[in-house]
C-alpha cells in the first residue's frame, strides 16, 4: 500500500496546484465554472488525503514495518491506542495530519459559502489551497510518510516514551485543528482585501470557524499543560517552553479577534485592526507548526525537531510580506464607518481587552524569540526564563481577568456613570467580601499579586451571576416563564453573549488555579531510604518500600509512598521511573535499558483543594556494578535469559534499594486549572452551537416587521 | 491491485473536479454582490437592536438612553433597508434589460 499512499500525495499536490490556478483564473475571468472546479478541487484534495491518512493509519494498526515510519515510531508491543495515534508522533505523520485537517475544514467552509461571498471565495480557495500545496509539497519531497524500509525490520522501535500519555495523543489533533481552522478566516480576510469587499460579511461567514479554531487550540494547549503536570517529571504545567508559547500566541490574538470582530460587525470600526489580527493569527498558527517542526529553539518538544526550518521560514516570510503589502495598499478601503461615542462603552472595554491580549502575545513572542534576537545582535545566544515571563504576564493576566468582568456590565455605544455605578455596586461588594475573607487565610495578604487575581476572579463571578440573574428576571417578566425555563431560553436565544460569560468564569477559575498553585506551592527535593519520613506542605510522606516491574517494553523502578496528614493515612502513592532500552548495539543486554530513554510516572493525589505530586529518581548509578557485571558475563543474552537477568536487577532493587531522590510538591488549587479549562470549553460549545434557524428567522422577521412599519410611516 | 486502486482514485478526482467544466457555462444564480454586502450589516443591525434591548432590560441602560439609542439604531436599520431595496430594484432592472 506504500505506492497507493505515494500516489495519493502526488495527486494531492497536483490537485492543490490545479485548484489554485482554476480559482484565480475563474475569479479574474468571471467564469463561474472554473471557480466551481477550483472549489471542487478542495473536496477532491480532502478525499485523496483521507485515503492517504487511512493507508498510513492501517499500516500502524497492522504493524506493517515495510513502512519505514511505522518501524521507527511503533512496535508490535505498543498498545493499540498508541499504535492508532503514533502517526502524529512523527514529523511526517504530523505534517500529513496538518494538511488533512486543513483540507477537511476548507471543504466544510467552501461548501457552506458556495452560494455566498461569490467574489471573495475564489481567492480564499486559492489561499487555502496554497497552504495545502506547501504542506503537501513537504510530505512529497522532504518528509514522506510512505518511505520503504529496507531491510524490513522484524520489530519496531516503539513510540517515544514521553508521548505515552492519553492526553498527549489527543493534544496534537486538537492543536492542529486549531491552527488549520484559523487558516479559514485568514484566507477569507485575504480574499476580502484582494477584492476590496470589506463589509463584515466575510467575518459573519467565518465566525464559527474562528470560534472553533479558538476552542480546539485552547483545548490543545490545556491538554499539553495536563501532560506536562502528570507526565513530565519536573513538577509543573507550564514552562514557557517555545513550543508551548507558540500554541498560546495565536490563541491570544484569536481571542482578541473574536472580541473586536463584534465591534466591526456592529459599528463598522476597527477594520484595519481586525484584518491585522486575523492575518497575524494565521501567520502565528504556521509559526507554531514551524517552531515544533524546525528545532530552531531548544524545547522539551525536541523530538519534533528536523531540517524543515528553511522551507517554513520561506513560507512565513512570503505570508508576512503578502499580508503587509495587502493591508498597506487597502488602507483607503479600511476606513472606519463609525467612531467611539464614549470612553465608557463596551467597545472601549473590548479595545482595552484587545490591547492586553496583544500585549501578552508580544511579551511571549519577545521572550520566545529572545535567544535568536540576542544571537543576531550580540553573537551570543541568551534566553529568558520563567521569572522574566512572569514579571510581565502576571500583571497583564490580572488586567485581562478584571476586564472580562467589566465588559459585561457596560452597555454598547454609551454607558452612563450612573448606570455603571448601579451595575458595579453588587459585584464590588462581593469582591470586597471575598477580599476580606481571603485576608483571613494565612499568608495570602503577603502575596498582593495573587490576592489581586483572586479578587478579580471574584469580581468576574459576581458580575456573571448578576448578569444571568437580571437576564433571567427580564425574560420572566416578558414571557412569564418559570425560572429554569427562562434561564434555558435566555441561553438559547443569546448563545454568543452567555456562552462568552461562561468562558469568562472559566478563565477566572483557571487563573485562580494558576495564581494559587504558583504562589503557594511547597516543593521539597530530598533523598530518602525506605522507612524514612519527610514533611512537606502539611503532609508527612513516608517511604514504605522500593518497587520494580518488568514489561516487554521497559523496566520500571519506583517507590511506594504513604501520605499522611495529621497522623492519618490519606493515600498511597506509587511514583516510578520507566527505563526504555537503547537501540545502541554496543551496549550490554541489561545496561542498554539504563542507558536508553527514561520517563517519570508521577504519583499524584489530585483534588479540588490541592494536589500532592511526587516523582522519584532511583539511583541507578549505585547498581551499576551489578548491571555491568551481568553484561560482562552474559554479553549475548537475549529474549528470556535477558528477561531473567533484568528481573534479578529488579528484585535486588526491591530488597536492597539505594537511597532514591524524590521531588515532592504540594500545590493548592491545581485542579482549578483543569476545572476552569472545562468551563471555558463548555462556554465555547454554548457559543458555537448553532441557533435554531427557526428562532433566527422569527427574530429577523419580527425586526423586519417592526422596521417595515416605521419605514411606511417615514 | 494498488495500480488499479490508484487509477480509480485518479479517475474519481478528475470526475469531481472536471464536472463543472463539462457542464459548460452555468447560469450564475448568485445574488448581486451589493445586495449580499448589505445583508450582513442588516443582520448585524438587528442583533444590535436586540442587544440594546437586552442591555436595557438588564439595567445597563436607563429608559431615556435606551429610547434614544433604539431610535438611532432603527433609523440606521431603515437606511440599510432602503439601500437594500434600491439595490434589489437595480438588480431587477438589470435582469430585465439583459
Amino acid at each position: 500500500m506504500l505506492n497507493l499512499g505515494r500516489v495519493c500525495l502526488s495527486l494531492a499536490l497536483l490537485i492543490a496546484l490545479y485548484g489554485i490556478a482554476a480559482s484565480l483564473y475563474g475569479a479574474s475571468s468571471g467564469k463561474r465554472q472554473w471557480v466551481d472546479s477550483g472549489r471542487r478541487a478542495v473536496y477532491a484534495l480532502a478525499g485523496v488525503l483521507t485515503l492517504a491518512f487511512v493507508v498510513l493509519e492501517a499500516a500502524f494498526l497492522r504493524s506493517d514495518f515495510s513502512f519505514e515510519l511505522v518501524g521507527s515510531h511503533s512496535s508490535t508491543t505498543t498498545p493499540t491506542f498508541y499504535k492508532a495515534t503514533a502517526m502524529w508522533s512523527s514529523q511526517e505523520g504530523s505534517l500529513l495530519l496538518w494538511v488533512w485537517l486543513l483540507a477537511l475544514w476548507s471543504s466544510l467552509v467552501l461548501f457552506a459559502t458556495r452560494r455566498r461571498l461569490r467574489e471573495i471565495a475564489p481567492y480564499a480557495t486559492a489561499v487555502l489551497l496554497g497552504f495545502a500545496a506547501f504542506f503537501v509539497a513537504l510530505v512529497v519531497f522532504l518528509a514522506s510518510p510512505f518511505e520503504l524500509a529496507d531491510p524490513r525490520p522484524a520489530e519496531g522501535v516503539g513510540l517515544q516514551p514521553l508521548l505515552r500519555h492519553p492526553s498527549m495523543m489527543v493534544h496534537p489533533p486538537m492543536l492542529y485543528s486549531g491552527y488549520t481552522l484559523f487558516a479559514v478566516p485568514f484566507a477569507f480576510a485575504i480574499g476580502a482585501l484582494i477584492t476590496r469587499r470589506l463589509s463584515p460579511d466575510w467575518i459573519a461567514a467565518t465566525r464559527r470557524f474562528a470560534l472553533a479554531a479558538w476552542f480546539f487550540l485552547g483545548l490543545g494547549v490545556l491538554l499539553g499543560a495536563r501532560w506536562s503536570w502528570s507526565e513530565l517529571g519536573w513538577g509543573g504545567y507550564w514552562a514557557w517552553d517555545p513550543v508551548e508559547n507558540a500554541s498560546l500566541m495565536p490563541w491570544l490574538t484569536g481571542t482578541a479577534f473574536l472580541h473586536s470582530a463584534m465591534i466591526q460587525e456592529k459599528r463598522g470600526m476597527l477594520k484595519v485592526w481586525n484584518v491585522s489580527l486575523v492575518l497575524a493569527t494565521g501567520v502565528l498558527a504556521v509559526l507554531g507548526t514551524f517552531l515544533v517542526r524546525s528545532g530552531i529553539l531548544e524545547s522539551i518538544h525536541a523530538f519534533g525537531a528536523s531540517t524543515l526550518g528553511k522551507p517554513f521560514l520561506g513560507f512565513i516570510a512570503v505570508l508576512v510580506a503578502g499580508c503587509v503589502v495587502l493591508v498597506l495598499t487597502r488602507l483607503g478601503d479600511l476606513r472606519p464607518q463609525g467612531r467611539f461615542e464614549s470612553l465608557l462603552s463596551r467597545e472601549s472595554i473590548f479595545l482595552l481587552n484587545n490591547l492586553v491580549l496583544v500585549g501578552l502575545c508580544f511579551v511571549i513572542f519577545w521572550g520566545t524569540f529572545f535567544p535568536l534576537i540576542s544571537e543576531a545582535v550580540t553573537g551570543q545566544r541568551a534566553s529568558v526564563g520563567p521569572p522574566w515571563f512572569d514579571r510581565y504576564t502576571v500583571p497583564l493576566a490580572i488586567a485581562l481577568v478584571l476586564l472580562s468582568g467589566v465588559g459585561p456590565v457596560i452597555a454598547w455605544r454609551r454607558a452612563t456613570l450612573r448606570n455603571a455605578r448601579r451595575n458595579f455596586r453588587l459585584p464590588a461588594a462581593a469582591t470586597a467580601a471575598a477580599a476580606l475573607a481571603l485576608m483571613r487565610v494565612p499568608g495570602v495578604w503577603r502575596q498582593p499579586l495573587a490576592l489581586l487575581m483572586f479578587c478579580a476572579a471574584a469580581f468576574v463571578l459576581a458580575v456573571v451571576v448578576q448578569e444571568v440573574w437580571r437576564g433571567m428576571r427580564a425574560r420572566r417578566v416578558m414571557s412569564g416563564e418559570s425560572a429554569p425555563v427562562a434561564l434555558a431560553s435566555l441561553l438559547r436565544r443569546n448563545r454568543h453573549r452567555y456562552g462568552g460569560y461562561v468562558v469568562h468564569i472559566g478563565v477566572a477559575v483557571l487563573f485562580v488555579g494558576v495564581a494559587a498553585s504558583s504562589t503557594f506551592q511547597h516543593v521539597r527535593d530530598i533523598r530518602l531510604s525506605p522507612g524514612q519520613t519527610v514533611s512537606v506542605g502539611g503532609y508527612e510522606v513516608h517511604y514504605l518500600r522500593a518497587t520494580s516491574k518488568l514489561s516487554p517494553e521497559k523496566v520500571t523502578l519506583g517507590a511506594l509512598l504513604e501520605l499522611r496528614r495529621d497522623g492519618r493515612r490519606v493515600a498511597t502513592l506509587a511514583p516510578s521511573r520507566g527505563y526504555y532500552p537503547s537501540r545502541d548495539p554496543s551496549l550490554g543486554p541489561t545496561g542498554r535499558y539504563f542507558d536508553g530513554e527514561a520517563t517519570s510516572e508521577v504519583g499524584l493525589r489530585a483534588g479540588l483543594r490541592r494536589d500532592v505530586w511526587t516523582a522519584v529518581e532511583p539511583d541507578v548509578g549505585a547498581m551499576r556494578r551489578m548491571i555491568d557485571g551481568i553484561d560482562r558475563r552474559f554479553p549475548l543474552a537475549a529474549g528470556d535469559s535477558a528477561t531473567v537477568m533484568l528481573g534479578a536487577i529488579g528484585d535486588r532493587y526491591e530488597v536492597r534499594p539505594p537511597p532514591a531522590s524524590f521531588r515532592l510538591i504540594v500545590s493548592p488549587l491545581v485542579g482549578w486549572i483543569w476545572l476552569g479549562g472545562m468551563i471555558v470549553a463548555a462556554g465555547g460549545l454554548i457559543a458555537l452551537w448553532p441557533a435554531p434557524s427557526a428562532a433566527r428567522r422569527r427574530t429577523s422577521a419580527a425586526y423586519r416587521a417592526r422596521l417595515g412599519r416605521e419605514l411606511s410611516r417615514a | 491491485m494498488e495500480f488499479v486502486l490508484s487509477l480509480l482514485v485518479l479517475a474519481a478526482a478528475v470526475a469531481v473536479i472536471a464536472a463543472p467544466l463539462r457542464r459548460g457555462r452555468a447560469p450564475d444564480p448568485a445574488p448581486d454582490a451589493e445586495i449580499a454586502a448589505l445583508e450582513a450589516p442588516k443582520e448585524a443591525k438587528y442583533r444590535e437592536i436586540r442587544d440594546a434591548e437586552l442591555d436595557f432590560r438588564t439595567d445597563k441602560l436607563s429608559g431615556a438612553d435606551y429610547r434614544a439609542l433604539d431610535r438611532a439604531l432603527r433609523a440606521e436599520a431603515i437606511e440599510l433597508l432602503r439601500q437594500l431595496d434600491a439595490a434589489r430594484e437595480a438588480a431587477t432592472k438589470e435582469g430585465s434589460c439583459a
